[in-house]
């Protein structure tokens, strides 16, 4: 089997381009922190409400952890809880949420904070709140009727 | 000599009317799938609401399962029922049979499922993620469409293994190499989907068991989710290929490198369903990472082949006497609607595959998962790439098939279908990349999400949608009208089945390409690979199942 | 034989109508515009938190 030169030299700078980009990303979440969200914990889903930390969502300051607030969501056919936070510009926040029935979306908008949220599972997400503004939070997986209603603000704030 | 036999060459009549009736299917749903997505722009704009208490999600489903699984598979089966025949001679009696046999149970498994979905009985998108519960009657309707397309690809591999007991030692004829490869892979993958609908929704929704594990069901979803992509794209290839050349009155850049390319596509299509659930909270980052790696490696065939593609047609310019760097591009047979038409959409692969890329890229899957820029990649790839290639070889299979002449006026009339859908999608989904990147999500009606600031400025781009849609839509208007006009009033006649033969004709295509062994043990040892320890994972710290949940509106 | 001698004629020409510059200079053009826009994702991603 015979290949041209040119594809040679084509076919090396395609593939070099592509081990540069898988570099970078591997690079970017294994050493510097920014996996994607993979939580690996899991929660009974008729017993959300009652199950730490979804007994009490919101925004909580936490000691002695990596990071200083815990923000805490529960979702479930079309809402979110809380519906409004307000986060202190500058905060590191892990973000964590489940949902109570089928699966949702849980996207802060113009973030990187994007992440399923499937029933039985706990989705987690940390990061520097370090722009102040209003982010909207959509669910961006189809959850039925309501799917385009269902939202949540955090206004990061001075 | 092989030209001068080839071009008289024509599909057996009745291998034409199996074909045929795959294609009356295809463009059926084509035409009201069509229509759902002009109503889908129209409902977002904001300017529009639908009448008769139809809501958004169902004319959703419809889409999606019209475009997405219908048009493709009916399609794509009939375009390699008849590849296979014009390279190989003609199907025998019973792979006729078969295909048949098949062809009629995928079409009452849609109807099964169409009813329901009318019905709002499944409002649950063509992705059917549980635990939203559908009616069983709507999975076994799917259950029929696979197992029905398993035998209609049957018919393909029968025709394929006669040829080649019939003439040992000798590398089989392209086309049917290929389709025989898209094959292969369609049913290894649709495993997957047929395992989580068999084993878990469809008892699940028939009350014999009370819970489902979702991620189980989505993994195994996605295991079949990704190589259905290029199951859509390999056919498109297969024209770009081995039809295009001959169109132009050129030759194959290199038949063992297209085979190579096939190959390492029913390689690496299938251990990547991960890169679909980067997002997702129950599988590990490092297993994720692992099956981006291999989605990496599925695009080194596509590099190889957009260098054949431009390798072909400088080769042809220049023997026609064209000079300088890009003056063969202007020899290009422009008026000839069978080229023109699937190279639009070719180009069109160049912002859909790169956009491809970004979202495979591990994290950065964060910035547009799930945002309508998702949307916007797929119409590229799906609804410009593939279909307009599936459109350029309708212009003249069809009337190949029913023994009629592509005329100069619907020649004319195809190109000018091409540039509308062009021009109808350069809106429609370069608004949606733009929107997706500032957070917009998918699959939502219109909304102005309690008066956000963010989803205001989202509202411009899905008017520029709506435009975009309904341009696309006259070219739906368009593709249907040729499509009526080649297979039932276009003047009698022969058109050609174009096949083009290689460049280097001394260079036999090495027979190790033909050991199925080989290949299909490694594709396995590769799934299982990619998939055995994250899945047993899965299943061993799986949290209590899901009951169901019919969350849609109801008539 | 005919066949023959256009194939000899062809060969003499073939040394510089062969040649696949173009395509080269293509595929390159290609390579860049992924390039390009994958860089402008990552930026994106790097600059959003
Ligand atoms: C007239 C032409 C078309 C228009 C106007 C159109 C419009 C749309 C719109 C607006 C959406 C997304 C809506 C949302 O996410 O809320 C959509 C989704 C989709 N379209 Fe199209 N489309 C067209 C043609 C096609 C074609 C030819 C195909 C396939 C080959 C296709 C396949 C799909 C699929 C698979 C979805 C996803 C459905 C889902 O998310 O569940 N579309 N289309
Ligand atoms: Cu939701
Ligand atoms: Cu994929």
């Amino acid at each position: 089997m015979h290949m041209h030169k040119f594809e040679k030299i084509w076919l090396t700078f395609g593939i070099s381009a592509l081990v540069v980009f898988l570099t970078v990303v591997g690079v970017s979440a294994f050493y510097l922190g920014n996996k994607p969200p993979s939580c690996l914990t899991t929660i009974n889903v008729d017993k959300v409400d009652q199950t730490k930390p979804f007994d009490k969502p919101g925004l909580h300051k936490v000691e002695g952890k990596d990071w200083d607030y815990e923000l805490v969501y529960v979702a479930a056919a079309f809402s979110y809880n809380p519906l409004k936070v307000e986060v202190p510009v500058g905060a590191k926040v892990k973000v964590i949420a489940t949902t109570k029935d089928v699966v949702h979306g849980f996207e802060v908008a113009g973030t990187n904070i994007n992440m399923m949220l499937e029933p039985g599972y706990v989705s987690e997400y940390t990061t520097t709140f370090d722009k102040t503004g209003e982010y909207l939070i959509v669910c961006n997986e189809y959850c039925g009727a309501g799917h385009h209603l269902m939202s949540s603000m955090i206004e990061v704030v001075k | 000599m092989a030209n001068s036999t080839t071009a008289k060459v024509k599909v057996d009549p009745r291998d034409a009317k199996l074909s045929m009736a795959h294609f009356f299917v295809a463009f059926s749903a084509l035409a009201l799938g069509g229509l759902m997505g002009l109503l889908q722009t129209l409902v977002r704009s904001g300017k529009w609401e639908l009448p008769w208490g139809i809501d958004y999600y169902q004319i959703l489903t419809v889409h999606g399962v019209l475009m997405g699984l219908v048009l493709t598979t009916f399609f794509i089966m009939g375009f390699q029922y008849a590849a296979v025949s014009r390279t190989t001679g003609g199907h025998s009696n019973a792979a006729r049979r078969t295909g048949w046999i098949g062809f009629w149970i995928m079409l009452v498994g849609t109807l099964m499922a169409a009813t329901m979905v009318l019905l709002k009985e499944a409002s649950v998108l063509y992705t059917f993620y549980a635990p939203l519960k559908a009616h069983w009657i709507f999975y076994l309707g799917l259950t029929f469409v696979i197992v029905g397309s398993w035998i209609d690809g049957a018919a393909q591999i029968m025709t394929y293994a006669k040829w080649r007991k019939n003439n040992p030692g000798q590398p089989s004829p392209l086309l049917s190499f290929m389709a025989v490869i898209n094959t292969v892979m369609w049913i290894i993958a649709t495993l997957g989907v047929a395992a989580t609908v068999l084993f878990q929704l469809l008892p699940w929704s028939l009350g014999l068991v009370d819970t489902v594990d979702v991620l189980v069901s989505r993994t195994l979803f996605w295991y079949f989710g990704h190589p259905l992509v290029y199951f859509w794209l390999l056919p498109a290839y297969m024209c770009w290929y081995a039809i295009i050349p001959k169109i132009i009155g050129g030759k194959i850049f290199s038949d063992s490198l297209a085979r190579l390319s096939f190959i390492l596509f029913l390689l690496f299509s299938i251990p990547v369903g991960f890169h679909h659930q980067l997002t997702e909270p129950g599988i590990d980052p490092a297993w994720k990472f692992l099956q981006v790696i291999l989605t990496f490696m599925v695009i080194i065939p596509s590099l190889m082949t957009a260098f054949s593609l431009f390798a072909t047609f400088e080769r042809y310019g220049r023997s026609k006497g064209a000079t300088g760097l890009f003056g063969w591009f202007k020899v290009l047979p422009w008026g000839d609607a069978r080229f023109t038409v699937p190279f639009i959409g070719m180009a069109s692969f160049i912002p859909a595959g790169a956009g491809g890329i970004i979202n495979a890229s591990n994290q950065m899957d964060q910035v547009v998962h799930n945002t309508i820029w998702v949307t916007g990649h797929f119409h590229l790839t799906a609804a410009t790439s593939v279909v307009l290639t599936f459109f350029g070889i309708s212009y003249w299979l069809v009337p190949h098939l029913t023994g009629r002449k592509l005329t100069k006026a619907m020649n004319k009339l195809g190109i000018i279908q091409a540039w509308v859908w062009f021009i109808g999608m350069a809106f429609m989904s370069g608004a949606m990349h733009f929107q997706g990147l500032l957070g917009g999500p998918r699959r939502s009606a219109f909304s102005t999400y309690g008066g956000s600031k963010q989803a205001a400025e989202w509202i411009p781009y899905q008017i520029a949608q709506a435009v975009g849609g309904t341009i696309l839509f006259i070219g739906i208007i368009l593709v249907i009208i040729i499509f009526i006009n080649l297979a039932f009033f276009a003047p009698k006649g022969e058109e050609e089945f174009p096949v083009a033969v290689a460049e280097n004709l001394e260079e036999k295509a090495p027979m190790v390409f033909e050991n199925w062994k080989l290949w299909l043990g490694i594709a396995a040892a590769l799934i299982l690979f990619a998939y055995t320890i994250p899945f047993i994972d899965i299943i061993q710290n799986a949290p209590p199942g899901s009951k169901g949940f019919q969350t849609w509106s109801k008539w | 034989m005919a066949k023959a001698e256009l194939k000899t004629n062809q060969k003499t020409e073939i040394e510089n109508s062969s040649s696949l510059k173009g395509t080269l200079a293509s595929v390159f053009l290609l390579g860049a515009f992924i390039v390009v826009t994958w860089v402008s994702v990552y930026y994106l991603f790097v600059e959003r938190f």
